[in-house]
């Protein structure tokens, strides 16, 4: 927990959700409690609609909804789902090792 | 029962231009509907499913969508102009649209539930863009690889391709072949109008390629395993039964550059029928075959010579030995020699370089020498199968075809070539005759359809000044050829002069003996005169003793000395 909030990154995070699914509502949810929790006030999270904004959606490569893109900080990173498996989600930030 | 309905309740279908595919599928995908294209590595998905949408897009004004999950649109752009299509022109012509979707297993994890709104809103955006009305998607089981839920993937194919229908798209969806089922993850039982199998098999070090319509809901389709290829013109499907036998027929007969042949055959042989050449090694097959070809550059018409044994200058060559100029036609091209070796890329491909010469050059005559390279190491239906699809192709064009056949030495006929001898029109068997310490050649006959001909065996043989065919000599020995017949020729030649010398010889005994008569009558005459004169001069010494009592009148001159 020290190593990661005396972490310097900013984490660019991308998350394309389908309208207002029950999925997409979770996932949401999720990622905004996981970030406030271990990425305070460096993470950038946008929240795409696939049906708004497609071009961007095409440029991330997504197919499934939701997905979750982890831009920065290298390497990029994608987690599909409701993120209702924070390992999956830790994993996706690349924050398995430091956690 | 599909006669019987208005033709706007038949199912609609989407044609796609494909050489063959259109015949056995009888009109072409079904209109609108998904069709699954499945197979192993290497069988030629992906270029039936793009080239379903480059045809699309250029014979039927149906833009495509190709969603590509396997090779990025720069390799799809290689693949395609190897059969000779611009895929980037199309691309900028908005005629065709490639998305090309990337799914690196390394960069994904799952976590709870999901869906594929992301590929469905794509894909949609893609077809609107274009206004395409065919999609083909290759491969999408790669999905299966990419995300690990399957039972989330499934379900939502199974709405892509219900989505799809929904949409009126034509798509082709291509799937990798299982051992056990048809898809390695069963996806023929969500796309359950059209299913096509393709296969690459080997046989002997020899690759064929085969296309089956394993199920056509609402369709009539031809039920066979097909072969085809991959040529330069893409894929072509090679229908043998469905090849049609309704060729008009030519009364014309055409020499076959031989005259004694053309008498044996009762005038020549029939513009475009096919005739098979058979005999073993050595017996003048290529030769015959050549001085066909050169009879009909003769005539004014074109030749086209296959050899599958001989280079062009190997032949050009040994036909000068016998006498056959091929150079001056070769110059002013109205013959051409093509050499190649078949089994090198495959029997259909060897096929398909067939009929793309043949079509490029436009002849009359064709020759295929030997026709026996085809069978070397290669199953008998198949070689079979590509056989009456080169007969019916040449039939229907008019062009008339000559097939050598080598034959085993000892060996009368073999199996392949007494089937394919069932196909053509014309039989023509040269045969090594051994006699007396020599070898001869005899050339017979066995069938030519339509036409009285010869069953005699004629003694072929190669002159310098050509091909010389020589009436068999029949001797009291029975058929003679060769040293055999020459050697009765001249016991008889003798037995004639010899007889020829017996009457001259009695002629001149029948004058000697003449000269000889009248030689023996002279001397007797004279024998006789002198016997008379002096007979007369004894009765003119007796009549001058009796002091002349009476005159006597003797038919005798007065003034001949007694």
């Amino acid at each position: 927990m020290d190593q990661l909030t005396a972490g310097t990154d900013l984490y660019t995070l991308r998350l394309y959700v389908c309208g207002s699914t029950p999925a997409s509502t979770r996932a949401v949810a999720n990622v905004k409690a996981a970030c406030e929790k271990f990425l305070p006030n460096r993470y950038d999270l946008s929240i795409i609609d696939l049906y708004q904004n497609p071009a961007q959606a095409q440029d991330d490569r997504i197919l499934a909804a939701p997905t979750l893109v982890k831009a920065a900080p290298p390497p990029v990173r994608r987690c599909v789902g409701d993120l209702s498996q924070t390992d999956c989600l830790f994993s996706a930030l690349g924050l398995n090792g430091e956690v | 029962m599909l006669t019987h309905l208005p033709p706007e309740q038949k199912l609609p279908k989407s044609p796609t231009g494909i050489d063959g595919l259109d015949e056995i599928t009888e009109g072409g995908l079904p209109k609108g509907r998904p069709t699954l294209v499945c197979g192993g590595p290497g069988c030629g998905k992906t270029l039936l499913a793009m080239e379903f949408l480059i045809r699309g897009a250029i014979e039927y004004n149906e833009p495509g969508v190709f969603v590509a999950f396997e090779e990025t649109p720069e390799e799809l752009a290689q693949n395609v102009a190897s059969i000779g299509f611009d895929l980037p022109a199309l691309v900028a012509e908005g005629k065709i649209l490639i998305d090309y979707i990337h799914l690196d297993p390394t960069e994904f994890e799952e976590s709870g539930s999901y869906d594929l709104s992301g590929l469905f809103i794509r894909l949609e955006q893609a077809i609107h863009r274009i206004r395409a009305r065919r999609v083909a998607l290759d491969t999408v089981e790669v999905l299966f690889s990419g995300l690990q839920n399957a039972a989330i993937l499934r379900a939502e194919l199974r709405r892509l391709f219900r989505w799809l229908k929904e949409k009126e798209v034509t798509a082709v969806i291509t799937a990798e072949r299982n051992e056990t089922g048809l898809t390695r993850y069963g996806l023929e039982e969500y796309v359950s109008d059209c299913v096509i199998l393709l296969e690459h098999l080997r046989t002997n070090q020899i690759a064929t390629r085969r296309l089956q319509v394993i199920k056509y809901r609402g369709s009539r389709h031809g039920t066979n395993a097909y072969p085809f290829i991959i040529g330069d013109t893409g894929v072509n499907v090679i229908p043998i039964t469905s090849v049609g036998l309704d060729y008009s027929a030519s009364a014309e007969r055409i020499s076959s550059g031989i005259p004694a042949l053309d008498d044996m055959l009762g005038g020549g042989l029939y513009r475009g029928s096919t005739v098979l050449l058979s005999g073993a090694a050595g017996t003048g097959k290529t030769t015959i075959s050549a001085g066909f070809l050169e009879a009909a550059c003769r005539r004014g018409e074109k030749g086209l010579f296959f050899s599958f044994e001989e280079s062009p200058a190997q032949i050009v060559r040994n036909m000068q030995s016998v006498g056959l100029k091929l150079e001056p036609w070769l110059e002013k091209e109205t013959l051409r020699i093509l050499a190649n070796r078949p089994p090198i890329d495959g029997l259909e491909a060897h096929l398909n370089f067939i009929i793309r010469q043949t079509l490029a050059f436009q002849p009359d005559c064709v020759v295929l020498d030997p026709i026996s390279g085809f069978l070397f190491n290669t199953q008998e239906t198949e070689v079979k199968g590509l056989i009456i699809r080169l007969i019916d192709f040449m039939k229907a064009r008019g062009i008339t075809l000559l097939m050598t056949s080598l034959t085993r030495v000892l060996q009368q006929v073999d199996h392949t070539e007494a089937a394919i001898s069932s196909l053509a029109d014309s039989w023509i068997v040269v045969r090594n005759l051994e006699t007396i310490g020599e070898r001869t050649r005899g050339i017979y006959i066995v069938k030519s359809r339509g036409m009285a001909h010869s069953n005699e065996v004629r003694e072929f043989r190669l002159t310098s000044e050509g091909v010389a065919l020589q009436e068999m000599y029949l001797g009291p020995e029975g058929v003679l050829s060769g040293a055999a017949r020459r050697a009765r020729m001249a016991q008889d030649q003798a037995e004639e002069q010899a007889r020829q010398l017996e009457i001259a010889r009695l002629q001149e005994t029948l004058e000697s003996k003449g000269k000889i008569l009248k030689h023996r009558l002279a001397v007797m005459q004279a024998e006789f005169e002198a016997e008379k004169a002096e007979i007369l001069g004894q009765i003119a010494r007796l009549e001058q003793k009796q002091n002349k009592p009476h005159k006597l009148t003797i038919p005798v001159d007065e003034d001949r000395p007694g």
